[in-house]
């Protein structure tokens, strides 16, 4: 019965994807352009048809093959090719690694199934009578025919991404939306418009927006498309439309209620996503803590450093005999705060951002549970209702069969979204811990032939020298 | 038991073991100590075997009494320095305290180091104090203290004294108590920094501890990737605890620059003794001139310089012709007591130079040597530090990439 909002969905051929059932792999989204976008406002659901697609072998492919979670770095996607390799590599630092190679390889036999490339960059300070704020920009580069041109540049604020998300949530309550970077950053930074901040603050809004275009559902959503396309005064008067603030707040009144009453029967398998989401957002956050503490660690360890290699070469100035070796071990020391420096570097652009973003997702995640098992208590407090008799059994009865539906679908959605998420989750895991040692490895190999090219140096004396007295 | 033993054999000698030990100190309270085991091996030029010879227990302060004796007797050789008495430039590893067994191990290597110097150095060997220490266990202080050396020593007063007023250093002297300042000035440096970036990176490896323990829970709830986790959490264990050795094996290194940092000090003690010398000499030298001028004086009758037998003279007349002649011949005896004193005193400095300065010349060369080595086996440090990193971190990709 839930099918019937389904059959929408999967008119929008390509788009569809099997219903996620425990354990199994969701296929994979095969993409072909030029078709009709699916569903705007309203409830889109992952359900659906499965579709053989153009990618019968898509269940081989692993998802994270086109679970296209885009790099931060700056992507002046001008090309489809570009865009392939970005695809492709898991992190921006490594678009050489092995296993994007290895995508990169299965991707080349077939057919470009993106087609939709959104970048955020060029931040600009905007200052008005009344306020200050940065603006983004963001271009967007299609082949979908729904959308009015091939090409898309608009300006947006934090503000408007703020209004996208909570239209997403709206839309499709029990799916797992991205998360956006936090307003502030609680500890440390003072001024709003530090430059690393902003870059940061640039850095995850793309890759908010570019999750979202890689939702099999999220990205027909005809809010996001207006986002990406609409002028600034259009935005504006767009916003102004859709349910009113009241209403909203009496959503939000509803949610608290009962949320309050508390979920009688929820199913075992929300159970055990309940469960898993309390653990891992306890480690993730953990893990997030560990991470900060270690790059915190490591900017003193550079800072006492630095100091360390000067101390030499102040010594090599009464040694007249140990002047090249003082200058060479003072050499070595530099080279390796550079490679410290370097692996911080490397440390913040792979694995902070990435923790961090999971860190805002367990929130997330907590947030579509309750929306979930507030869905399910509104179905549970008119069944109950039916079995006092307290109002007209017929009326009730339809609110229930129209709640039930709800209730499925809300559950189905949620189900083979938790499934693409998690595998995602796995992905972006794995590969940002793995870009983390191997940045560790390159850091020590990199330390590593400074001091034995200075072992090579010194222990190659000419003979006079060898011979000297050895007390 | 002469001194020429060690010329004719090969010692070895080893503080092989530390034993903390309860006594009563001279004021009849108990205290606690820790006592060294000092073996000497002599080594037969036959057939290469080493035979224990001697097996004592001494205690640090058995130490410094010798080393103080040695200081006195051998004022134009640089000293050997012993181990630190209380631990400097820690980190927050390791505690200050003297009864902390790292602390003991490494005083331990260092008490052996200055035995292996004194004995190996050309003159100090030879010294009859020095063997006792090493084959009379009881008995030794006392024999030491007999020696009066104590009595011997310059004070320090006079000392300072005569560094202020020296008109005529040796040069090289002043150049050498200069590079000295300098040396101990730039250790001290380097050993504070290495000791912060010792703290520090004790920090970053530590901290990495923390994934072993939160992966292990992690990977409890995850199926595909909970194996990867546990085995990648436990590379991190192992790379977090690996830095205890790796700083161990620094603080070596670390003591190998403090010896020289403690050098400074005997090398300042042999150039304030030239100065003494020096002093004395100048000393002896401006008296000797005065004597001369007063004889001149009383010969000629000319009162050039102030004198009180010339106030007096003039305040209560002339002195007779015979007490003239009778403070002349004093002054005369005066004056060659005074010539030979200062010829001496010029032969005594002038042998303290050749001799000081050919010590310090060998005691360059074993610096040189023993700075370049220590610097050299440092890269060596921090090689095997890297190749430890490199092996750990591939580890733990494999493990991640197999999540």
């Amino acid at each position: 019965m839930g099918w019937r909002r389904g059959s929408r969905l999967s008119a929008a051929v390509g788009r569809a994807r099997t219903v996620g059932m425990e354990g199994e792999r969701p296929a994979a989204q095969p993409r072909s352009s030029g078709l009709p976008a699916g569903g705007a406002g309203g409830e889109n659901l992952g359900a659906g048809v499965s579709h053989p697609g153009s990618s019968g072998s898509s269940v081989l492919l692993p998802a994270e093959v086109l679970d296209l979670d885009e790099d931060e770095d700056d992507l002046e996607v001008f090309s489809k090719d570009a865009s392939l390799m970005d695809i492709n590599s898991f992190s921006p630092m490594m678009p050489t690694s092995p296993l994007s190679m290895i995508n990169q390889v299965k991707f080349e036999d077939e057919p470009d199934l993106k087609d939709l490339f959104i970048t955020v960059d060029e931040p600009e300070s905007h200052v008005t009578t009344i306020e200050t704020f940065i603006t983004y920009r963001i271009i967007t580069k299609t082949t979908r025919g729904e959308f009015d041109s091939s090409e898309f540049e608009v300006r947006r604020r934090y503000q408007d991404f703020i209004w996208l998300k909570g239209k997403l949530e709206e839309a499709h309550p029990t799916l797992i939306i991205p998360p956006l970077p936090e307003k502030f950053i609680v500890k440390g930074m003072v001024e709003r418009f530090n430059d690393d901040f902003i870059e940061t603050r640039r850095k995850a809004l793309h890759k908010f927006l570019n999750r979202i275009a890689d939702h099999p559902t999220l990205t027909f959503n005809e809010d996001f498309k207006i986002f990406l396309t609409a002028q600034a005064w259009e935005l504006s008067s767009h916003k102004k439309q859709g349910p009113g603030l009241l209403s909203r707040m009496g959503q939000t009144v509803r949610a608290v209620a009962s949320s309050m009453r508390g979920v009688k029967s929820r199913p075992e398998e929300f159970m055990e996503m309940n469960s898993f989401i309390e653990t891992f957002s306890q480690k993730i956050n953990l893990i997030d803590k560990i991470s900060q503490r270690i790059y915190k660690e490591e900017r003193d360890y550079y800072d006492e450093m630095k100091e360390y290699g000067p101390v030499h070469i102040l010594w090599s100035a009464s040694e007249e005999d140990l002047v090249d070796t003082l200058k060479g071990v003072a050499s070595c020391i530099d080279k390796c705060c550079k490679a410290t420096e370097k692996q911080m570097a490397g440390l913040s652009e792979t694995l902070l951002p990435v923790v961090h973003e999971y860190v805002l997702y367990s929130e997330i995640l907590m947030g579509v549970m309750k929306r979930r098992d507030q869905i399910q208590a509104e179905l549970d407090s008119k069944v109950e209702a039916l079995s006092y008799k307290k109002a007209d059994p017929d009326l009730l009865t339809e609110e229930i069969g129209k709640l039930e539906d709800k209730v499925e679908c809300a559950n189905n959605a949620l189900k083979a979204d938790w499934d693409r998420w998690k595998q995602n989750m796995q992905n972006d895991i794995k590969s940002a811990f793995t870009d983390m040692a191997e940045e560790n490895i390159h850091y020590y190999e990199q330390c590593l032939a400074t001091w034995e090219s200075f072992l090579s140096s010194q222990t190659n004396l000419p003979l006079e020298e060898t011979s000297e007295d050895k007390s | 038991m002469t001194e020429n033993n060690f010329s004719l054999k090969k010692i070895e000698i080893s503080v092989s073991e530390a034993e903390k030990r309860t006594g009563r100190n001279a004021m009849n309270m108990q205290e606690t100590y820790t006592a060294y085991l000092i073996e000497t091996r002599s080594v037969e030029n036959i057939d290469g075997q080493s035979v224990l010879t001697d097996s004592l227990w001494r205690r640090y302060s058995e130490f410094e009494l010798l080393r103080n004796y040695l200081l006195v007797y051998y004022p134009h050789i640089v000293v050997p320095p012993l181990p630190e008495k209380r631990a400097e430039f820690v980190w927050h590893k390791l505690s200050a305290d003297n009864m902390d067994p790292d602390f003991v191990e490494r005083r331990r290597i260092g008490l052996e180091n200055f035995l292996l110097r004194v004995s190996s150095h050309p003159i100090l060997c030879r010294d009859k104090i020095f063997y006792l220490f090493l084959t009379q266990e009881g008995n030794w202080k006392e024999t030491v203290n007999e020696t009066g050396f104590q009595l011997k020593a310059d004070s320090r007063l006079k000392a300072l004294n005569a560094t202020f007023r020296v008109k005529n250093p040796d040069k090289r002297f002043t150049d050498l108590k200069h590079y000295s300042d300098e040396l101990q000035s730039i250790i001290s440096h380097l050993l504070r920094v290495r000791a912060r970036v010792a703290d520090r990176l004790y920090g970053v490896y530590k901290v990495h501890g923390n994934y072993g323990r939160v992966f292990s829970e992690w990977s409890a709830i995850e199926k595909e990737m909970g194996d990867g986790l546990q085995s990648a959490g436990h590379h991190m264990d192992v790379y977090a605890s690996s830095i205890d050795d790796i700083l161990e094996d620094e603080e070596h290194y670390a003591d190998q620059l403090k010896e020289y940092l403690f050098y400074t000090e005997a090398l300042r003690a042999v150039c304030r003794k030239h100065e003494l010398m020096q002093y004395d000499l100048e000393m002896a030298a401006q008296d000797l001139a005065s004597k001369k001028q007063q004889c001149e004086e009383l010969a000629t009758g000319t009162v050039r310089t102030f004198s009180l037998k010339g106030m007096t003279t003039k305040l209560f007349g002339q002195e007779t012709p015979e007490q003239r002649e009778a403070r002349i011949k004093v002054l005369e005896e005066q004056i060659s007591e005074g010539e030979q004193y200062l010829k001496s005193k010029n032969l005594e400095g002038r042998e303290f130079l050749k001799n000081a300065w050919a010590d310090i010349e060998r005691f360059k060369e074993q610096k040189n040597h023993d700075l370049k080595e220590a610097l050299i086996s440092y890269a060596v440090m921090q090689i095997s530090m890297c190749k430890k990193g490199i092996q750990v971190w591939t580890n733990a990709k494999e493990c991640f990439s197999k999540m």
